[in-house]
């Protein structure tokens, strides 16, 4: 892999041992993915905060944050001090939401140790957002800047919403792009590599939250990790919004790999079926239509049956939007949950401080629901005691989390996961 | 395939049955028994880094643990927590002794990496097509080289023997 002068300079130690430790993993990573060069990035999305017994007794066992840095955002076993950030770099979510443990179950313990974890990362320049939605709360890439990214939702929205360039990249590479604002240039970076190579043709209208997630699961398990490029001739009728892409994204990136889609006449770098294709070819053109759109329902609701009780409803993967939790409060407004369901919605920090400000949780917490933050239950693998079936409007959170938690899963919209809120029961079906 | 017949063998008095050439993603020598699966392997929410194992329901290796194997499979998949799973797998001795795989993304490319296990791509023949779970194999992705040797073939297999890895 070529190196410039400046890299050179990285890797043979001019900025210290943590940069050199930096540089040596892209060196590898790089080379492993057969990549000619590293571009710059000034911008890098990741987990860095520890939140595991396992990373407790590291940093007791070998040095402290600093140890606990090398090892597990650098691959180095050399214990090295870790410089201010090169990079803006943001945190993405975490295993719990820190502010209320007892409702996670979390001992006293783990959030002291969380919470130093969190000092260490915002003192060398990490931006607590605490989200899988960056983009949400001041982390907006434009057009074609090259990002060092994680987390799967956030990495499709980026690249295909923002048309910014980014892999899917890990905790390793992302500690190592803070340190030296350089990446692999592979993948997603190269302008070739963006272009559709299936076009899913729409026979149906796609319009609500639900219909762009069902859309985008449907999507993922026929494409895999390919680049799909969604079309309706004459234009959809409905152009999506923020809430309706992340869904989309989130599911595609569940049942399947997509890491970029481009949808026809709404994304940046599909202002024509054309467009999006590069002047080749699709590989495959798939149709959309009711009988899909009801498959990817049924296998959301796999294992949805029996008696339809419902004990929790979770709300908010990826993280809510301001709109959605305005539309949830609206829904919930005036009425009571029913005493035997719990219903948690997760958001990032920023946004509920805006919900708390704007009286949004005050009518939830009223109703009997609470708003959570910096987690979700697939990540925390936390949810209410004695929960057996959990109602979610969230395509991602329903392909995981039975998986995780063995627990039951009923997919469908907000208003009807708040009237399982509200009843105890799923009454809900596809429209 | 003269070059690996006529080089001096430490893997047994058993000759390979086969051998497949690839392209080297981490460097290495090893040799340890094949565990093979068609399916894609998720890291988050796949596996059980203590004890190597996969956990994914409906995965066809739900249940076994690739710790101390050479792990042959299609790829990668799933959330970009992979690398931190195989990475935390290592920290635990409960890693796989090579990886062997056809599709290259950065989840497996920085998990290979980070593992410090051999890990190569790239084959002339498909892996998954010749290598059996029990097989033994010899993997040299410094030369690029896999031999195997077919279970049936195989004397009393010891532990995976490792030389060159990082540390």
């Amino acid at each position: 892999m070529h190196l410039s002068d400046e890299e050179k300079a990285m890797l043979d130690g001019r900025d210290g041992p943590a940069v050199q430790k930096a540089m040596d993993l892209l060196v590898r990573y790089g080379e492993a993915l057969d990549a000619e060069r590293l571009v710059s990035t000034h911008n890098v999305c990741a987990t860095i905060t520890s939140t595991t017994p396992f990373q407790r007794d590291f940093a007791r066992a070998k040095g402290g944050m600093d140890a606990v840095f090398s090892e597990f955002s650098l691959d180095s076993q050399e214990v090295v001090p870790i410089p201010k950030f090169k990079v803006f770099t943001s945190h993405l979510q975490l295993g719990f939401d820190p502010a209320q443990p007892e409702r996670m179950g979390l001992d006293e313990q783990t959030v002291r140790f969380y919470e130093r974890s969190e000092r260490h990362a915002a003192s060398l320049g990490a931006q607590i957002m605490n989200t899988c939605t960056p983009y949400q709360v001041g982390n907006v890439p434009t057009r074609g800047e090259h990002c060092a990214w994680m987390e799967s939702s956030a990495v499709v929205y980026c690249n295909s919403v923002l048309g910014a360039r980014t892999n899917t990249e890990g905790r390793e590479s992302c500690g190592a792009a803070m340190l030296t604002g350089r990446i692999p240039y592979w993948g997603y970076h190269l302008s070739e590599n963006r272009h559709a190579t299936h076009v899913i043709e729409l026979d149906v209208e796609v319009e609500s939250v639900q219909d762009w997630g069902l859309l985008g699961y449907f999507i993922g398990e026929q494409v895999q990790e390919r680049v799909p490029v969604v079309h309706r001739a004459g234009g959809i009728a409905r152009s999506p919004n923020l809430p309706r892409l992340k869904h989309f994204g989130a599911a595609a990136a569940s049942s399947g790999g997509v890491e970029m889609y481009h949808v026809v006449g709404v994304t940046p770098e599909a202002l024509t079926l054309e467009q999006a294709l590069g002047g080749k070819r699709a590989q495959e053109v798939l149709r959309y239509g009711p009988a899909e759109r009801r498959a990817a329902y049924e296998k959301l609701n796999a294992t949805a049956g029996g008696s339809a009780e419902i004990q929790y409803v979770m709300l908010g993967c990826p993280h809510y939007t301001i709109e959605q939790i305005w539309e949830a409060a609206q829904l919930l407004e005036g009425r009571k949950l029913h005493p035997d369901v719990q219903l948690w919605l997760f958001t990032p920090r920023a946004i509920k401080d805006l919900a708390d400000r704007t009286g949004y949780t005050r009518i939830i917490e009223e109703a009997g629901g609470v708003i959570m933050s910096d987690s979700c239950s697939a990540m925390s693998r936390a949810v209410p005691p004695g929960t057996r079936a959990v109602a979610l409007d969230s395509a991602k959170q329903a392909h995981y989390l039975p998986a995780i938690l063995g627990v039951q899963a009923w997919f469908g919209s907000t208003a009807e996961c708040i009237d399982a809120a509200c009843t105890g029961r799923w009454q809900g079906g596809l429209q | 395939m003269s070059a690996a017949s006529t080089a001096p063998r430490a893997a047994g008095p058993v000759a390979p049955d086969l051998a497949l050439r690839g392209r080297k993603v981490v460097g290495g020598v090893v040799e340890g028994e094949a565990l093979v699966t068609r399916d894609h392997i998720s890291g988050w929410g796949g596996i059980d880094p203590r004890t190597g194992t996969v956990i994914e329901v409906r995965h066809e290796l739900r249940g076994q643990s690739f710790a101390g194997k050479v792990l042959v499979f299609p790829g990668a998949k799933g959330s970009s927590g992979w690398s931190a799973m195989f990475h935390t797998a290592r920290l635990m001795k409960a890693a796989p002794a090579a990886f062997l795989f056809n599709e290259m993304t950065t989840k497996i490319a920085l998990g290979a990496v980070v593992t410090h296990a051999p890990a190569m791509t790239g084959f002339d023949r498909d892996p998954l097509d010749c290598i059996e779970t029990g097989d033994w194999v010899r993997v040299d992705a410094d030369r690029g080289i896999v031999e195997v040797t077919k279970k049936n073939n195989r004397h009393a297999g010891g532990q995976a023997r490792a030389r060159g890895e990082r540390p």
